[in-house]
């Protein structure tokens, strides 16, 4: 038996291909300079995607969107619903006035013009940035998570459970995502939850999928049958190894998810799906007036292009994420 | 069949005994309805004995069986039948605490030391896995300094506690590879092709220190490898293995200068001569054909196909490992066993 003071710290190899340092470096009462090169796979990652331009206009655009989200009663004029048109007797759907670019300043100013119920359109966007966001986060949030534990479970232990958790994944995927969707709705009823959880649904097979690769190239990885060897539980193994070592490809593809999800859950509001009536959300604002598209074009205009800010916001996050983890995966 | 007799430079006590070890994969078709249409018989009764202190080689081509004989010892694989002792203990029967005791008592060092280290983990949580799992092997306050004396042990920087894997090359990945498997102070090293995917000059760096590790440590070594020259070098016995069973057994002057079967000799014969005068000295012999399928093995002898000594005896009958008096055990019906006068 080897007691632990046997071993003289006495290097058998000094001539071994580290230069610097040698015999005389060790410290014995266990403490370590942090050397400066240190850093773990993520913050190496993150540095990358900092030099992604794609990745930088995606973080901007996303950081805009959540100003604005944040500080929406801060920012808008205007209780987003509140018929203040009605109240200082314009038309509805009156266009913008600006005072600054010329607008008679005997007019109430409404930067984005008043909807059909007079209300202010700039306030309504800036709140409906709120859900939006919300939406879209809470919606993959829940998608990656049951998605990840179906694909962690499938793809380590593969045979039956795989078999079964995979052609579920199938079913779901076989229906198109938006009448799935629509399907789950119906039978939960209106909402903005039910909306989110309908859409969550639809899309936990691309996150089961995608993990289920990962942990199916991971987990033949030596080091998880070192692990093995030493003794290492399963559980942990699956955790703190698969895991972390599979997260690369699901992070790109959640990221992009919220893109999706933002949209689905406006197409959803536009069909009447999604939020209640009074609250402001983009889709369901474009949905309200499209048919005024000649009359009153910046109603429809305006709630379409935050739609696109915010996705093209996750896409070009998305895709600058991509590219900066991707050369990892073969490190 | 026989287990391989005593051998006559033996250590010490035999340590792990494998007998008749047994690994079938079976092969199917089907995505929802499996059905198995064949087996892999990756490992076909191979037996063999490691004593204290020795290291035995297992040697031959890729896919003949070498990793999955280590990988079933370790648990890694279920055998399929068979036995392996660790001092008296069933490997394969052992309950999930008894070898959970056990693996402090069996390590092994991987082949590819890029795949082998969890490249988000720093290199001293990588060596301190181990007693996560067996608290007793090392106190807890002592941890962080027997990390910087393995990391000594085996040539590396102490300093370097906190670096991740990537920022080694691969003969330093190699030697964490190998101060994760110390830490844990195992009696048997389970060394599968350890230097195989490392350069001729760092192959030789890792090879002595795993030789000076042995000696100081009292470590047993199961050497896998295909390279005959690094085993030569290393080994105290070796067992050649060809399509899953082992051809012959032998010390390293029975297998290398005395070598008994046709697969072994061919073997031999292919190890490059780095003499370009001496070249013409060795008689190179060329085998012919391709390994046959695991899958569907040849009747009698399986090495009977690329063998110039085959003859209607090895189509019928499957020659056993049979030592025939040197402690030199060949699987060949027309083994050139001599008589050795110097033993």
């Amino acid at each position: 038996m080897m007691g632990p003071g046997d071993l003289v710290p006495d290097p058998l190899h000094p001539e071994g291909p580290l230069p610097a340092g040698g015999p005389g470096r060790v410290d014995q009462r266990g403490e370590t300079a942090r050397l400066p090169e240190t850093r773990g796979l993520w913050a190496t990652a993150f540095r990358e995607l900092l030099h992604k331009r794609s990745a930088k206009i995606g973080l901007f655009m996303l950081a805009v969107l959540i100003l604005v989200a944040i500080f929406a009663p801060l920012i808008a004029p205007f209780s987003p619903t509140a018929t203040v048109g009605i109240d200082e007797g314009i038309p509805v759907r009156s266009a913008p006035c600006i005072h600054l670019f010329g607008c008679d300043s005997s007019q109430p100013q409404h930067i984005l013009g008043t909807d059909g119920n007079g209300r202010d359109e700039f306030s309504r966007l800036l709140y409906g940035a709120r859900v939006s966001l919300l939406a879209g986060f809470g919606a993959v949030a829940v998608a990656v998570a049951a998605g990840t534990l179906l694909g962690l479970l499938s793809g380590f232990f593969g045979g039956r459970i795989d078999n079964v958790i995979m052609r579920i994944m199938d079913v779901l995927l076989a229906f198109p995502s938006l009448l799935l969707a629509i399907a789950i709705i119906t039978v939960l009823g209106q909402g903005l939850i039910n909306a989110m959880l309908a859409i969550s649904v639809v899309t936990i097979p691309q996150y089961a999928r995608v993990v289920r690769s990962a942990v199916l190239t991971v987990r033949e990885n030596d080091y998880v049958a070192a692990d093995r060897a030493l003794g290492v539980s399963t559980g942990r193994i699956i955790w703190n190894r698969i895991l972390p070592n599979s997260l690369t490809p699901l992070v790109v593809q959640a990221t992009l998810g919220v893109a999706t999800a933002v949209l689905e859950i406006a197409a959803l509001s536009f069909l009447g799906l999604g939020v209640r009536p009074p609250t402001a959300e983009w889709g369901s604002m474009l949905a309200a007036e499209r048919n005024q598209v000649f009359t009153a074009p910046h109603l429809v205009f305006f709630p379409g292009l935050a739609i696109m800010w915010n996705v093209l916001a996750f896409n070009l996050l998305g895709d600058g994420m991509r590219d900066a983890l991707d050369p990892r995966l073969n490190r | 069949m026989s287990a391989p007799a005593p051998d006559p430079i033996r250590h010490g006590e035999v340590v792990l005994r494998v007998e008749h070890l047994v690994k079938y994969f079976p092969i199917t078709r089907g995505i929802v309805f499996k059905r198995q249409i064949g087996t892999v018989k990756a490992v076909d009764d191979v037996s063999f004995e490691l004593h204290e202190g020795e290291t035995l080689g297992l040697v031959g081509e890729s896919g003949c069986g070498k990793t999955t004989t280590a990988r079933t010892i370790l648990r890694l694989e279920k055998a399929t039948s068979g036995h392996a002792w660790y001092r008296g203990r069933d490997i394969f029967t052992l309950s999930g605490k008894e070898m959970r005791e056990l693996r402090r008592e069996i390590q092994v060092i991987f082949q590819d030391p890029y795949a082998s280290l969890n490249p988000r983990m720093t290199v001293g949580d990588i060596i301190g896995e181990g007693w996560r799992v067996h608290p007793g092997v090392m106190p807890k306050n002592r941890r962080r300094a027997r990390i910087h004396e393995l990391l000594e042990l085996v040539g590396l920087n102490p300093d370097h506690i906190n670096r991740y894997p990537h920022q080694f090359s691969g003969g330093q990945r190699q030697r964490i590879g190998v101060a994760r498997a110390l830490a844990l102070e195992p009696k048997i090293v389970i060394c599968d092709e350890p230097v195989s995917a490392l350069d001729v000059s760092v192959q030789a760096q890792v090879v002595n220190l795993l030789e000076d590790l042995q000696d100081e440590l009292g470590l047993s070594y199961l050497f896998i490898a295909h390279d005959l020259s690094v085993v030569r070098h290393i080994c105290d016995r070796i067992a050649v293995m060809y399509l899953g069973k082992i051809a012959e057994t032998g010390d390293e002057y029975q297998v290398y200068d005395n070598t008994a079967h046709p697969y072994t000799t061919a073997l031999l014969s292919a190890v490059p001569i780095p003499d370009p005068a001496a070249r013409h000295l060795g008689r190179r012999i060329l085998l012919e054909g391709d390994v046959p399928s695991p899958a569907d093995p040849l009747s009698g002898c399986r090495f009977r196909t690329r063998c110039w000594k085959a003859q209607g005896v090895c189509a019928q009958t499957e020659p056993e490992l049979i030592d025939r008096g040197q402690g030199h055990p060949v699987a060949c019906h027309f083994a050139q066993v001599e008589f050795d006068p110097a033993r």
